[in-house]
Protein backbone atom coordinates (compact mmCIF):
# COMPACT_ATOMS: atom_id res chain seq x y z
CA UNK A 1 0.00 0.00 0.00
CA UNK A 2 1.37 3.16 -0.90
CA UNK A 3 1.91 5.64 2.10
CA UNK A 4 -1.46 7.89 1.59
CA UNK A 5 -3.25 4.55 1.19
CA UNK A 6 -1.77 3.27 4.25
CA UNK A 7 -2.46 6.47 5.90
CA UNK A 8 -6.32 6.95 4.83
CA UNK A 9 -6.91 3.43 6.03
CA UNK A 10 -5.66 4.20 9.26
CA UNK A 11 -7.72 7.37 9.54
CA UNK A 12 -10.74 5.22 8.20
CA UNK A 13 -10.19 2.68 11.09
CA UNK A 14 -10.07 5.62 13.29
CA UNK A 15 -13.09 7.05 12.22
CA UNK A 16 -14.65 3.54 12.71
CA UNK A 17 -13.10 3.28 16.14
CA UNK A 18 -14.37 6.65 17.39
CA UNK A 19 -18.13 6.17 15.71
CA UNK A 20 -18.12 2.37 17.69
CA UNK A 21 -16.89 3.88 21.00
CA UNK A 22 -19.72 6.93 21.23
CA UNK A 23 -22.22 4.51 20.25
CA UNK A 24 -20.86 1.94 22.92
CA UNK A 25 -20.95 5.22 25.15
CA UNK A 26 -24.38 6.28 24.19
CA UNK A 27 -25.77 2.81 25.15
CA UNK A 28 -23.55 2.40 28.20
CA UNK A 29 -24.99 5.92 29.46
CA UNK A 30 -28.53 5.38 28.87
CA UNK A 31 -28.64 1.98 30.47
CA UNK A 32 -26.88 3.56 33.41
CA UNK A 33 -29.12 6.53 33.36
CA UNK A 34 -32.26 4.17 33.59
CA UNK A 35 -30.82 1.53 35.99
CA UNK A 36 -29.21 4.54 38.58
CA UNK A 37 -30.68 3.81 41.72
CA UNK A 38 -32.81 1.61 41.12
CA UNK A 39 -33.51 -0.99 44.14
CA UNK A 40 -33.80 -4.68 42.52
CA UNK A 41 -35.26 -7.89 44.45
CA UNK A 42 -32.62 -9.26 46.82
CA UNK A 43 -35.06 -11.71 48.84
CA UNK A 44 -34.56 -15.08 48.40
CA UNK A 45 -31.07 -17.00 47.89
CA UNK A 46 -29.76 -14.90 45.17
CA UNK A 47 -25.46 -16.04 45.15
CA UNK A 48 -27.42 -20.08 44.80
CA UNK A 49 -24.84 -20.86 47.42
CA UNK A 50 -27.68 -22.40 49.75
CA UNK A 51 -26.17 -19.91 52.15
CA UNK A 52 -28.75 -16.63 53.13
CA UNK A 53 -27.50 -13.48 51.83
CA UNK A 54 -27.70 -11.73 55.48
CA UNK A 55 -25.44 -9.29 57.29
CA UNK A 56 -25.75 -9.35 61.08
CA UNK A 57 -24.71 -6.75 63.53
CA UNK A 58 -21.62 -8.54 64.22
CA UNK A 59 -20.61 -8.16 60.53
CA UNK A 60 -21.49 -4.58 60.03
CA UNK A 61 -20.05 -4.02 63.68
CA UNK A 62 -22.90 -1.51 64.32
CA UNK A 63 -26.51 -2.06 65.58
CA UNK A 64 -28.85 -3.01 63.06
CA UNK A 65 -32.01 -0.92 62.85
CA UNK A 66 -35.17 -2.42 64.91
CA UNK A 67 -37.39 -2.50 61.56
CA UNK A 68 -34.46 -2.07 58.36
CA UNK A 69 -31.19 -0.87 58.13
CA UNK A 70 -29.87 0.86 54.83
CA UNK A 71 -26.61 -0.18 53.85
CA UNK A 72 -24.28 2.11 51.97
CA UNK A 73 -21.46 1.02 50.36
CA UNK A 74 -19.19 4.08 49.40
CA UNK A 75 -15.36 5.19 48.57
CA UNK A 76 -13.07 8.15 48.60
CA UNK A 77 -12.85 9.04 45.12
CA UNK A 78 -16.58 8.54 44.77
CA UNK A 79 -18.87 11.35 43.09
CA UNK A 80 -22.79 10.48 44.01
CA UNK A 81 -21.60 9.08 47.73
CA UNK A 82 -22.03 12.64 49.23
CA UNK A 83 -25.58 13.09 47.81
CA UNK A 84 -26.78 9.04 48.21
CA UNK A 85 -25.56 10.10 52.32
CA UNK A 86 -28.04 12.45 52.09
CA UNK A 87 -31.03 11.08 50.78
CA UNK A 88 -30.39 7.68 53.14
CA UNK A 89 -30.14 9.75 56.09
CA UNK A 90 -33.07 11.63 54.93
CA UNK A 91 -35.08 8.65 54.91
CA UNK A 92 -34.26 7.04 58.30
CA UNK A 93 -34.54 10.03 59.71
CA UNK A 94 -38.06 10.25 57.98
CA UNK A 95 -38.89 6.47 58.64
CA UNK A 96 -38.95 5.49 62.50
CA UNK A 97 -36.72 2.41 63.12
CA UNK A 98 -34.75 2.59 60.12
CA UNK A 99 -30.93 2.88 60.82
CA UNK A 100 -28.65 4.19 58.21
CA UNK A 101 -25.37 2.84 58.15
CA UNK A 102 -22.33 3.60 55.59
CA UNK A 103 -19.12 1.86 55.54
CA UNK A 104 -15.83 2.35 53.74
CA UNK A 105 -15.71 -0.11 50.82
CA UNK A 106 -11.88 0.11 51.58
CA UNK A 107 -11.81 -1.18 55.09
CA UNK A 108 -14.23 -4.10 54.50
CA UNK A 109 -13.00 -5.41 51.19
CA UNK A 110 -14.03 -8.97 53.08
CA UNK A 111 -17.65 -7.45 52.68
CA UNK A 112 -17.28 -6.06 48.99
CA UNK A 113 -16.18 -9.28 47.62
CA UNK A 114 -18.50 -11.68 49.71
CA UNK A 115 -21.34 -8.87 48.28
CA UNK A 116 -19.39 -8.77 44.60
CA UNK A 117 -20.10 -4.86 45.44
CA UNK A 118 -18.53 -3.24 42.05
CA UNK A 119 -19.41 0.22 42.56
CA UNK A 120 -20.28 2.94 44.90
CA UNK A 121 -22.47 3.49 46.21
CA UNK A 122 -24.11 0.47 46.40
CA UNK A 123 -27.24 0.10 48.63
CA UNK A 124 -28.37 -2.38 50.58
CA UNK A 125 -31.86 -2.39 52.32
CA UNK A 126 -31.64 -4.95 55.45
CA UNK A 127 -35.14 -6.16 57.26
CA UNK A 128 -35.30 -6.23 60.86
CA UNK A 129 -32.75 -9.77 61.23
CA UNK A 130 -30.65 -8.73 58.96
CA UNK A 131 -31.77 -10.15 55.06
CA UNK A 132 -30.65 -8.52 52.32
CA UNK A 133 -34.39 -7.84 50.82
CA UNK A 134 -32.98 -4.79 47.82
CA UNK A 135 -30.23 -3.63 46.50
CA UNK A 136 -29.23 -1.36 43.92
CA UNK A 137 -26.10 1.41 42.50
CA UNK A 138 -26.02 4.48 41.94
CA UNK A 139 -27.90 7.16 43.33
CA UNK A 140 -31.09 6.03 44.54
CA UNK A 141 -33.90 8.64 44.56
CA UNK A 142 -35.45 9.36 47.72
CA UNK A 143 -38.93 7.42 46.01
CA UNK A 144 -36.88 4.71 45.07
CA UNK A 145 -35.77 3.90 49.12
CA UNK A 146 -38.93 4.04 50.19
CA UNK A 147 -40.34 1.95 48.04
CA UNK A 148 -37.84 -0.39 48.70
CA UNK A 149 -38.46 -0.18 52.44
CA UNK A 150 -42.02 -0.93 52.51
CA UNK A 151 -41.08 -4.39 51.04
CA UNK A 152 -38.65 -4.72 53.84
CA UNK A 153 -40.47 -3.65 56.32
CA UNK A 154 -44.15 -5.88 56.54
CA UNK A 155 -47.00 -4.56 57.96
CA UNK A 156 -47.19 -4.59 61.95
CA UNK A 157 -48.91 -8.03 62.07
CA UNK A 158 -47.43 -10.31 59.52
CA UNK A 159 -43.86 -9.21 60.93
CA UNK A 160 -41.86 -12.32 61.94
CA UNK A 161 -41.67 -13.47 65.34
CA UNK A 162 -38.21 -13.11 65.64
CA UNK A 163 -37.87 -9.40 65.55
CA UNK A 164 -40.72 -8.80 67.40
CA UNK A 165 -38.74 -8.61 70.41
CA UNK A 166 -36.46 -5.94 69.14
CA UNK A 167 -39.36 -3.14 68.48
CA UNK A 168 -40.36 -0.59 70.44
CA UNK A 169 -43.80 -0.46 71.36
CA UNK A 170 -44.42 3.00 69.46
CA UNK A 171 -43.98 1.15 66.27
CA UNK B 1 -10.69 20.82 48.12
CA UNK B 2 -13.73 21.58 46.03
CA UNK B 3 -14.08 21.46 42.08
CA UNK B 4 -16.62 23.18 39.48
CA UNK B 5 -18.56 20.57 37.80
CA UNK B 6 -19.26 22.75 34.99
CA UNK B 7 -15.38 22.53 34.49
CA UNK B 8 -15.31 18.91 35.44
CA UNK B 9 -17.42 18.74 32.56
CA UNK B 10 -16.54 21.48 29.81
CA UNK B 11 -13.12 19.38 30.66
CA UNK B 12 -14.79 15.72 29.51
CA UNK B 13 -15.98 17.45 26.64
CA UNK B 14 -12.83 19.02 24.78
CA UNK B 15 -11.07 15.74 25.69
CA UNK B 16 -13.41 13.90 24.03
CA UNK B 17 -12.71 16.12 20.94
CA UNK B 18 -9.05 15.60 21.34
CA UNK B 19 -9.22 11.98 22.02
CA UNK B 20 -11.57 11.40 18.86
CA UNK B 21 -9.36 13.55 16.66
CA UNK B 22 -6.24 11.49 17.59
CA UNK B 23 -8.24 8.32 16.58
CA UNK B 24 -9.02 9.99 13.05
CA UNK B 25 -5.56 11.29 12.51
CA UNK B 26 -3.12 9.02 14.26
CA UNK B 27 -1.61 11.48 15.94
CA UNK B 28 0.67 10.52 18.97
CA UNK B 29 1.70 13.68 19.39
CA UNK B 30 -1.61 14.63 20.34
CA UNK B 31 -2.63 11.81 22.72
CA UNK B 32 1.35 12.89 23.89
CA UNK B 33 -0.02 16.26 24.67
CA UNK B 34 -3.59 15.10 26.04
CA UNK B 35 -1.54 12.81 28.19
CA UNK B 36 0.29 16.26 29.71
CA UNK B 37 -3.18 17.63 30.59
CA UNK B 38 -4.25 14.32 32.03
CA UNK B 39 -0.99 14.39 34.67
CA UNK B 40 -1.87 18.16 34.81
CA UNK B 41 -5.22 17.60 35.60
CA UNK B 42 -4.14 14.70 38.12
CA UNK B 43 -1.97 17.48 39.99
CA UNK B 44 -5.04 19.75 40.03
CA UNK B 45 -4.07 22.48 37.64
CA UNK B 46 -6.18 20.77 34.43
CA UNK B 47 -5.35 23.47 31.58
CA UNK B 48 -9.16 22.79 30.05
CA UNK B 49 -10.03 23.78 33.72
CA UNK B 50 -8.11 27.02 33.35
CA UNK B 51 -9.35 27.94 29.94
CA UNK B 52 -13.20 27.31 31.02
CA UNK B 53 -12.22 29.93 34.36
CA UNK B 54 -11.16 32.31 31.43
CA UNK B 55 -14.16 32.25 29.58
CA UNK B 56 -16.79 31.77 32.36
CA UNK B 57 -15.80 34.34 35.49
CA UNK B 58 -19.38 33.64 37.92
CA UNK B 59 -19.26 31.27 40.18
CA UNK B 60 -20.45 27.82 40.46
CA UNK B 61 -23.63 27.32 41.94
CA UNK B 62 -22.70 23.73 43.63
CA UNK B 63 -19.46 22.61 43.70
CA UNK B 64 -17.69 18.70 44.50
CA UNK B 65 -15.06 16.79 45.57
CA UNK B 66 -12.50 17.26 43.58
CA UNK B 67 -10.78 14.13 44.22
CA UNK B 68 -12.67 11.32 42.21
CA UNK B 69 -12.06 13.32 39.07
CA UNK B 70 -8.45 13.85 39.78
CA UNK B 71 -8.32 10.33 40.32
CA UNK B 72 -10.24 9.47 37.10
CA UNK B 73 -7.88 12.05 35.20
CA UNK B 74 -4.90 9.67 36.39
CA UNK B 75 -6.62 6.55 35.02
CA UNK B 76 -7.10 8.70 31.70
CA UNK B 77 -3.31 8.83 31.95
CA UNK B 78 -2.76 5.28 32.11
CA UNK B 79 -4.77 4.74 29.17
CA UNK B 80 -3.10 7.64 27.34
CA UNK B 81 0.62 6.11 28.06
CA UNK B 82 -0.49 3.15 27.19
CA UNK B 83 -2.02 4.16 23.95
CA UNK B 84 1.59 5.57 23.05
CA UNK B 85 3.19 2.88 23.73
CA UNK B 86 0.91 1.24 20.95
CA UNK B 87 1.47 3.76 19.09
CA UNK B 88 5.41 4.53 19.00
CA UNK B 89 5.91 0.56 19.00
CA UNK B 90 3.97 0.15 15.91
CA UNK B 91 1.29 -1.97 17.66
CA UNK B 92 -2.10 -0.49 16.26
CA UNK B 93 -4.41 -2.77 18.14
CA UNK B 94 -3.40 -1.42 21.80
CA UNK B 95 -2.89 1.97 19.93
CA UNK B 96 -6.68 2.37 19.09
CA UNK B 97 -7.92 0.41 21.74
CA UNK B 98 -6.67 2.05 24.94
CA UNK B 99 -6.95 5.55 23.31
CA UNK B 100 -10.90 4.28 22.67
CA UNK B 101 -10.74 3.07 26.25
CA UNK B 102 -10.69 7.13 27.09
CA UNK B 103 -12.23 8.31 24.81
CA UNK B 104 -15.61 6.29 26.07
CA UNK B 105 -14.37 7.02 29.46
CA UNK B 106 -14.40 10.99 28.38
CA UNK B 107 -17.88 10.94 26.22
CA UNK B 108 -19.44 9.17 29.31
CA UNK B 109 -18.59 12.17 31.61
CA UNK B 110 -19.20 14.77 29.43
CA UNK B 111 -22.34 13.57 27.97
CA UNK B 112 -24.01 12.11 30.81
CA UNK B 113 -21.96 12.97 33.61
CA UNK B 114 -21.03 9.74 34.53
CA UNK B 115 -17.01 8.85 35.94
CA UNK B 116 -15.92 5.36 34.57
CA UNK B 117 -12.79 6.58 35.93
CA UNK B 118 -13.53 7.23 39.21
CA UNK B 119 -15.32 3.57 39.20
CA UNK B 120 -12.31 1.74 38.26
CA UNK B 121 -10.96 2.83 41.79
CA UNK B 122 -13.38 -0.03 43.67
CA UNK B 123 -11.74 -2.11 41.44
CA UNK B 124 -8.67 -1.94 41.51
CA UNK B 125 -8.59 -1.85 45.38
CA UNK B 126 -10.54 -5.27 44.93
CA UNK B 127 -7.76 -6.64 42.82
CA UNK B 128 -4.99 -5.09 45.11
CA UNK B 129 -5.97 -4.73 48.21
CA UNK B 130 -2.35 -4.06 49.92
CA UNK B 131 -2.35 -0.40 47.20
CA UNK B 132 -3.04 2.79 48.97
CA UNK B 133 -4.23 5.68 46.77
CA UNK B 134 -4.26 9.22 48.37
CA UNK B 135 -4.35 12.23 46.10
CA UNK B 136 -3.48 14.90 48.46
CA UNK B 137 -5.89 17.74 48.76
Amino acid sequence: MPPARAWLHLAMTGVWVVLATLALGTGIGVVRLRRDGRMRDMSGDQAGDGRDDRLTADVLGVPLGPRATLVQFSTAFCQPCRATRRVLADVSALVPGVAHVEIDAESRLDLVRELDILRTPTVLVLDSSGNIVKRGSGQPRKADVLTALAAAVPPAESRPETSASQEPDEM
Amino acid sequence: MRADPRVLRFGAAVTTLVLALVLVTGSAWLLAAQAVVFALGLAGRSPYGMVFRTLVTSAPKVTEDARPPRFAQGVGLAFAVAGLVGFVAGITPLALGATAAALLAAFLNAAFGLCLGCETYLLIRRLLPAATWEVHQ
